[in-house]
């Protein structure tokens, strides 16, 4: 069986796969890292969004394989040690951007990709047009929007530390 | 999804050698049509042959062409400077495919091998007159695509890089299926070193086609109001739950009149 070696949330892993085994299986299934989800298994709901070397990718359309190698961010590598929140998370907290909560790994690791690859800042139209890959079935998006839009200014504030 | 081999070659040879000994062996560049093929078992490799470690993404500029390698993933397109300088419409195509994470993924070596009769990238190699290059040989645009889902590639035959003479003007316009982002109809307009020419995706039966009579009135006029007396039949166009033929073939006239206004 193939081997697979990777960096999860800054640890490193060594993991036996099949060829078929997804990337979101090896972290669910394999790393117990259960909070990215698997909403379609189909790539159109974003909710496996994780990074790989720092780029957003659904993680059930990723062969555990393709990653060898790389460095992995899931929903759990966000937070600090001490359980602060990333601001990110702290925004969707703030401004009431989950209801159910399936989507929101997903969404919160596709929105932090947006805003750290955007440092101009985003509108709310593009902000809605980066969230393409990612479906919710509760929020109607406005409050997701809005949280992404206020964590803006603090990721770029923390990112110009 | 069945199991299969894997393996990652560190060279284009080791690549087409792989490739070539096993008619069941499948190249895998970003996954993002391969997989949920795969996923669906329509598809069952002994082994995929991941194409990512042989040098095959980048991206070069010179006076009179964008050359591409066949791995560069569709983020990078969009984003880059360069592209965006030389050829604005063929960065803005690769921009709205998909979403952010396919964009991430997705190769327009992939892309072009799988020519999907909605796929962005087909009208933009047809339009331009772009040529396809792979571990044997080159092959023009017009050559190159053979109906949906079929290409003159042979079996084992890997793109290694597409090139796009620089056009003086083009634009992509797509109406998009909202769900997905595919060109429910996409066209490519171009006008340059290679004539008018004016490609259609997600319209035809055949896939990728170009729309002669458009090419013909534009050539005479390169002016939205060009397009007025133009038609299609919906003889050959896609019918789906999404759109009938006809509703297609009126749509080809409009979003060629959009390209073309859109590349001024
Ligand atoms: C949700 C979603 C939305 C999408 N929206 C759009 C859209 O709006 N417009 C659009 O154009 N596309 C869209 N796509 C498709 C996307 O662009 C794919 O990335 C692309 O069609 C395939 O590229 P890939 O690199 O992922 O190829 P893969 O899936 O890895 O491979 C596809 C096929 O090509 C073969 N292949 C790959 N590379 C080569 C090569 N270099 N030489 C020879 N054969 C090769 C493989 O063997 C396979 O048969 C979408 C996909 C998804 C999942
Ligand atoms: S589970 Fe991956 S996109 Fe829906
Ligand atoms: S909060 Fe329920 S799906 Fe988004």
């Amino acid at each position: 069986m193939p081997q697979v070696t990777l960096t999860v949330n800054g640890k490193a892993a060594t993991v036996e796969v099949e060829g078929r085994t997804l990337l979101v299986e090896l972290l669910r299934e394999k790393l117990g890292l259960t909070g990215t989800h698997v909403g379609c298994d189909t790539s159109q709901c974003g909710a496996c969004v994780v990074h790989v070397d720092g780029n957003s990718v659904k993680a059930c359309t990723m062969l555990a394989v393709q990653a060898d190698g790389s460095s992995i961010t899931t929903i759990e590598g966000l937070a600090k040690a001490d359980g602060t929140l990333h601001p990110m998370q702290e925004m969707f907290r703030e401004h009431h951007a989950l209801q159910c909560g399936f989507c929101t790994p997903g969404m919160v690791m596709a929105a932090v990709d947006l805003v750290a690859k955007n440092p101009q800042g985003l509108t709310e139209e593009q902000i809605r047009h980066g969230l393409e890959g990612n479906l919710c079935r509760c929020t109607g998006y406005h409050n997701i929007v809005k949280a992404i839009s206020a964590a803006q200014p603090l990721m770029h504030a923390k990112a110009a530390e | 999804m069945y199991d299969f081999g894997y393996t990652k070659p560190s060279s284009l040879a080791d690549a087409v050698a792989a490739l070539a000994g096993d008619d069941e062996a499948k190249a895998l560049a970003g996954g993002q049509t391969l997989i949920p093929v795969l996923k669906q078992r329509l598809n069952k490799p002994s082994k995929v042959v991941d194409l990512s470690k042989l040098g095959l993404s980048g991206i070069t500029v010179t006076g009179d062409s964008v050359t591409i390698g066949a791995m560069t993933n569709h983020a990078t397109v969009a984003a880059s400077a360069d592209v965006k300088r030389a050829i604005p419409a063929l960065a803005a195509l690769a921009g709205g495919i998909g979403d952010i994470q396919v964009r991430n993924r997705g190769t327009i070596g992939g892309s072009l091998a799988n020519n999907d009769p909605s796929a962005c990238y087909p009208s933009a190699v047809l339009a331009l007159g772009a040529t396809i290059t792979t571990n044997k040989r080159s092959i023009a645009a017009d050559d190159y695509f053979q109906g949906m889902f079929t290409t003159a590639l042979e079996a084992g035959e890997v793109i290694t890089s597409v090139s796009f003479p620089i056009p003086a003007k083009a634009a992509y316009i797509k109406f998009k299926n909202p769900a997905s982002r595919y060109a429910m109809v996409g066209v490519f307009v171009a006008t340059g070193p290679k004539g008018v020419r004016v490609a259609v995706t997600g319209a035809g039966q055949g896939g990728v086609f170009r729309h002669t009579a458009a090419e013909a009135a534009l050539s005479k006029s390169w002016s939205p109001a060009a397009i007025d007396g133009v038609s299609i039949s919906p003889d050959n166009m896609n019918s789906d739950i999404h759109a009938s033929a006809p509703y297609r073939a009126h749509l080809v006239g409009v979003i060629t009149k959009r390209a073309v206004t859109a590349a001024g």
